[in-house]
């Protein structure tokens, strides 16, 4: 194997870049979400749905369920984390975000490697994220 | 298994199980009893065991866990096929993440080819998810058992090519520079890859993408062949490129369900739980098992739960 396929066969800075910090935010979001779990089923935090009540509203359409339950969706969740079962929504949050934080990452490498099209692609894809995350697509029935 | 993976798994079956010995609700059952006939704990546990046996079964069928996870849940359990859907979301999502930083490292995944496919396939991911929630749930149903049913046809049909033969690389996948070369572990040899029909590949990537967010399922199930058999891309290029793009995918449509409010975490740590610690398994079983039988029968799983899917939508 000469030295040219050598260095090829090694992934790009920007790609080694974005695995290392996907694999931080998936283990620390994994994590979160055990512990906060955890401090939900035993009790240590006290729930907003009682435990015995959850079951009366998985079987709704998400629509009835937020009336039923009065829960604000969108990132309402932030101020209920005081609750056991939406502490939980912060290592979930963490799961479904890492990958904006990977991309945001990436952008400054392709830069300076001058792969404009990329980073364009990947400031994008930011932004596609962040729109979804956001809440401002918001759907209804 | 080496100890840590097995302690591990001892760990979070305890975590699951423990739960149920000492909380306070366990001590008066009756006055815990839910509407449904059930104790709290009852369906989360049934779920992480289900789930469980979901993860070794999607490993040794070859499947991701959202394909395996919606129409089964959805068709065999009782919540409602919103939550469905947004708990699949991350059940794939989860397991993309778990298995992208390896991937990439090893060069197996390529962030080159991925990024152009994943900016269309995540934006329509997003279109696709708003599609879902708004149209009634009966349809949602229909068109999921269709697919689900689709996806069948789609298994026992489609070949796979380890290297497929690219003559020339397209004009845009030359203009974006998507190639690579990687070293082929069994053999050694050092295999040159490069792609064609690129846009007519990302245009396929338009339809993933609504129906993966349409449906919550993944989309390895499409992703593979598309890039393998459209694109030409090497089938282990083609396979971690897939598992990566589910990370991207994914996560766009997962944050339109978790905004919609169809996250509910008593459901959502179960299972992920489940098909992580059940896939751990099923890759060490990978070396005793008969994978064509497990094929066969995720093929016929999948079918009764696509046909369950088509006929609780129809009102059967």
């Amino acid at each position: 194997m000469d030295e040219k396929s050598t260095a090829s066969l090694e992934a790009t800075p920007e790609q080694l870049l974005y695995a290392r910090i996907l694999e931080k935010g998936m283990y620390l979001g994994l994590l979160i979400l055990f512990i906060t779990y955890a401090l939900y089923v035993f009790g240590i935090m006290d729930p907003y749905i009682p435990l015995d009540k959850v079951s009366d509203y998985w079987s709704m359409n998400v629509n009835d369920y937020l009336e039923h339950a009065e829960i604000k969706n969108g990132w309402a969740w932030l101020g209920m984390l005081k609750y056991g079962d939406f502490i939980n929504f912060i290592g979930i949050a963490l799961l479904a975000g890492v990958t904006i934080i990977c991309y945001a990452a990436i952008v400054p490498t392709l830069l300076k490697s001058k792969d404009t099209v990329y980073a364009i692609m990947a400031i994008l894809e930011v932004i596609i994220l962040s729109a979804a995350a956001s809440g401002i697509l918001a759907v209804g029935h | 298994m080496g100890k840590n993976g097995k302690l591990w798994i001892i760990i979070l079956i305890g975590l699951f199980s423990l739960p149920v010995l000492i909380s306070p609700a366990f001590a008066d059952v009756s006055a815990e009893t839910a509407s449904n006939g059930h104790a709290w704990w009852f369906w989360p546990i049934v779920l992480f065991f289900v789930t469980f046996i979901m993860g070794i079964f999607a490993v040794l069928g070859g499947v991701g866990g959202g394909v395996l996870y919606v129409p089964i849940i959805s068709g065999f359990f009782p919540f409602h096929l919103d939550f469905v859907r947004g708990t699949g979301l991350l059940v794939a999502l989860s397991g993309a993440l778990a298995a992208g930083p390896g991937l990439l490292k090893m060069n197996l995944a390529s962030l080159r080819l991925a990024i152009p496919v994943a900016l269309i396939a995540s934006t329509c991911a997003i279109i696709g998810a708003m599609i879902g929630l708004a149209l009634p749930t009966n349809i949602i149903q229909i068109s999921l058992g269709a697919t689900i049913l689709g996806i069948c046809v789609l298994m026992l049909t489609a070949k796979k090519s380890e290297l497929p033969d690219v003559p020339k690389a397209d004009r845009l996948s030359s203009a974006l520079n998507i190639c690579g070369i990687y070293q082929e572990a069994s053999t050694g040899e050092i295999i040159d890859w490069k792609i064609h029909r690129t846009p007519l590949g990302l245009a396929l990537f338009v339809i993933i993408g609504v129906m993966a967010g349409m449906f919550g399922l993944g989309a390895g199930w499409a992703n593979v062949p598309a890039l393998n058999l459209l694109m030409g891309a090497p089938l282990k290029i083609s396979v971690a490129t897939s598992k990566f793009l589910l990370s991207i995918t994914d996560t766009s449509a997962a944050w339109i369900y978790m905004n919609k409010g169809c996250v509910i975490p008593m459901m959502v740590v179960p299972s992920l739980v489940g098909i992580m610690l059940g896939s751990l398994v099923g890759v060490r079983l990978l070396k005793i098992a008969k994978p064509t039988f497990i094929r066969w029968m995720v093929i016929a799983i999948l079918a009764f739960a696509g046909v369950k899917a088509l006929s609780k939508g129809l009102g059967f």
